[in-house]
């Protein structure tokens, strides 16, 4: 008789957490964050991304291995870590996800207004969270090295900084208000200095993220989107300037600091 | 001869360009194009409207890493003040079991919930502040409320001698910029975030001796 | 088609580590949407392993396993070049079959 018996294996279903007297709550927790590392369910968005920018898509049938993400057609290899960044073509300050959008619908035929306002998680909006996850990953260990060198590429640092430390909506909360001073935690959840370089894999180096609380992998576009959802503020629109402003103000501020996208997070 | 001139001539001219930019003009234009950014940039969502968006004068005067004059931090705070709403019928407190449920919801005023209305909101407390020490997890962003009454010495919330530390604690919950103008902690009843019955039962949380928090 | 798994398989002596990663929602049955209605059990009720085409490995699951479920086994007497393939069957009825070659 062959011998049934129940696996129980998974990211998270662990039977108690090793939270003892003598180790603190944060030094349990990155334990725990430890032994889900090698299972981290974001790889399986890179593999669903690579695929994703290698086949023939959308109305023009066209792959996206020709979209250039600022280092030129097709190069991917260390993109991410230079981006956002200025665009001649569109003469824009762009993200990636903001430059899928550009790729997607001028190689491809996607009607780039309707991809913007596709919720996260849903159809091609769902694909472009994981193009962005296999792009961020290509970039793994590379040090941020943002662009300085175009007008627009100071302006949009300039403005992301006013935006960091503009209080607003009834609670009167800016990015500053929990990001701009160090050694500070909301709840358990350390806070990185984001007005500084926080370091190597925190900040804008640790986005995309797959988030084991929800199951969701999430893209720059959304972390932000939920940060302002949570500062009470009016709704950020997909790939606006603000959010391309406060990534380029990160990016910069973080030059040097590497990327371990995409990470695992709570 | 020439072309090297020529060339000298254009750096002078970026260098003057350069130079008038350094002056108050640029930074004119700079908040005229970031106000233009934020126009552009949001949309209403549920709740959540673009008037939002504008500030007051303690949200205005707070947005920078640089604190405030000195003088414009006084009008702040002497603004906030003026706005306190003193309990009706003088009834300072409520319970304090109602006030810990508060402290530990974080709920209310974003584009996903549904009402304005502050009955269903949180306090969010925890997120920034320990309070009850049986609750480890805690923020730090605030200081710790352990022991807030405690500390103080109040023994009788009731008694004359507490007063000062009664209206302290109410006047900070109504309008944290009271006391400090570029404060992080939300204005709870002036921003009309907790109604005076929850504020209440967050005094009676802080200051109560028999609540979890002074023991 | 559900979407693919990710299989490394690592010879170390006379034995390999094999580490997958499947993408499945794993939905329990006693979650609720926002309407207040359950939202349907889905998740991966047998998962098999074959080494070289012979089955090393039979699993039963429940609900109980989580969300992108990653699965860690050991099997004796693989070396580079053999073939792993993992097969998956849902209780909808679902199924999916990934390989990979032992490095």
């Amino acid at each position: 008789m062959k011998p049934k018996w129940t696996l129980l294996a998974g990211a998270a279903t662990l039977v108690a957490l090793p939270v003892a007297a003598q180790k603190s709550s944060a030094e349990g927790i990155a334990e725990y964050r430890k032994m889900l590392e090698d299972g981290n369910p974001a790889e399986l968005y890179e593999v669903k991304g690579e695929a994703l920018w290698k086949q023939k898509r959308g109305p023009k049938n066209v792959s996206l291995e020709a979209c250039d993400l600022g280092k030129g057609p097709g190069v991917v290899k260390g993109a991410w870590v230079e981006l956002p960044r200025y665009f001649a073509d569109t003469g824009r300050v762009q993200d990636v996800e903001s430059r899928l959008v550009t790729c997607m619908s001028t190689l491809q035929g996607f009607d780039a207004d309707k991809l913007a306002a596709t919720p996260f998680g849903k159809g091609e909006m769902a694909n472009i969270t994981a193009l962005a996850t296999w792009i961020s990953g290509q970039s793994r260990d590379m040090p941020f090295a943002l662009s300085q060198a175009h007008p627009l590429e100071r302006k949009f640092y300039a403005l992301g900084e006013k935006a960091f430390y503009y209080r607003a909506g009834p609670m009167d909360f800016s990015c500053a208000s929990c990001h701009g001073e160090e050694h500070k935690r909301i709840r358990l959840q350390d806070l990185p200095p984001l007005y500084k370089n926080p370091g190597d894999g925190l900040g804008i180096a640790a986005w995309p993220a797959y988030r084991v609380s929800n199951g969701q992998m999430w893209s720059m576009q959304l972390r932000l989107n939920d940060c302002l959802r949570l500062q009470r503020f009016p709704y950020p629109k997909f790939g606006s300037d603000v959010t391309t402003a406060l990534a380029v103000y990160m990016g910069v501020n973080a030059k040097g600091a590497k990327s371990i996208a995409p990470a695992l997070k709570r | 001869m020439m072309q090297i001139t020529r060339v000298v001539l254009a750096g002078l001219a970026a260098a003057a360009v350069v130079a008038g930019c350094a002056s108050g003009g640029m930074s004119q234009d700079l908040d005229a194009e970031f106000a233009a950014m934020m126009k552009s940039s949001f949309r209403d969502e549920g709740i959540a409207k673009t008037d939002r968006l504008q500030q007051d004068l303690a949200q205005a005067a707070c947005s920078s890493p640089k604190p405030p004059a000195p003088e414009v931090a006084k009008r702040i705070e002497a603004e906030a003040m003026a706005t306190i709403k003193w309990p009706t019928g003088g009834q300072y407190f409520g319970n304090w079991a109602a006030g810990e449920k508060l402290a530990q919801s974080g709920v209310g005023m974003a584009w996903n919930n549904e009402t304005t209305d502050p009955s269903t909101n949180g306090g969010q407390c925890y997120n920034c502040h320990e309070i009850s020490k049986q609750e480890i997890s805690f923020g730090t962003i605030g200081p710790s409320l352990y022991h807030y009454g405690k500390n103080r010495g109040v023994k009788d919330v009731a008694a004359p001698e507490s007063a000062p530390v009664v209206q302290y604690t109410w006047s900070k919950l109504w309008n944290s910029k009271a006391h400090v103008a570029c404060s992080n902690m939300p204005r709870f009843g002036h921003m009309h975030l907790l109604n005076e019955t929850q504020i209440r039962d967050l005094m009676s949380l802080l200051l109560d001796p028999r609540s979890p928090v002074n023991q | 088609m559900a979407d693919p798994m990710r299989i490394r398989a690592q010879a170390a002596g006379d034995k390999a580590t094999v580490r997958v990663l499947m993408s499945h929602e794993m939905e329990t049955g006693q979650r609720k949407d926002s309407a207040g209605k359950p939202i349907p059990a889905w998740f991966i009720q047998q998962v098999t392993a074959q080494h070289n085409g012979k089955t090393v490995l039979e699993a039963q699951w429940g609900p109980a396993v989580a969300k992108n479920p990653f699965l860690q086994f050991i099997v004796k007497g693989a070396k580079a070049g053999d073939k792993i393939a993992i097969s998956w069957l849902d209780n909808r009825g679902d199924k999916r079959t990934d390989e990979a070659t032992v490095t």
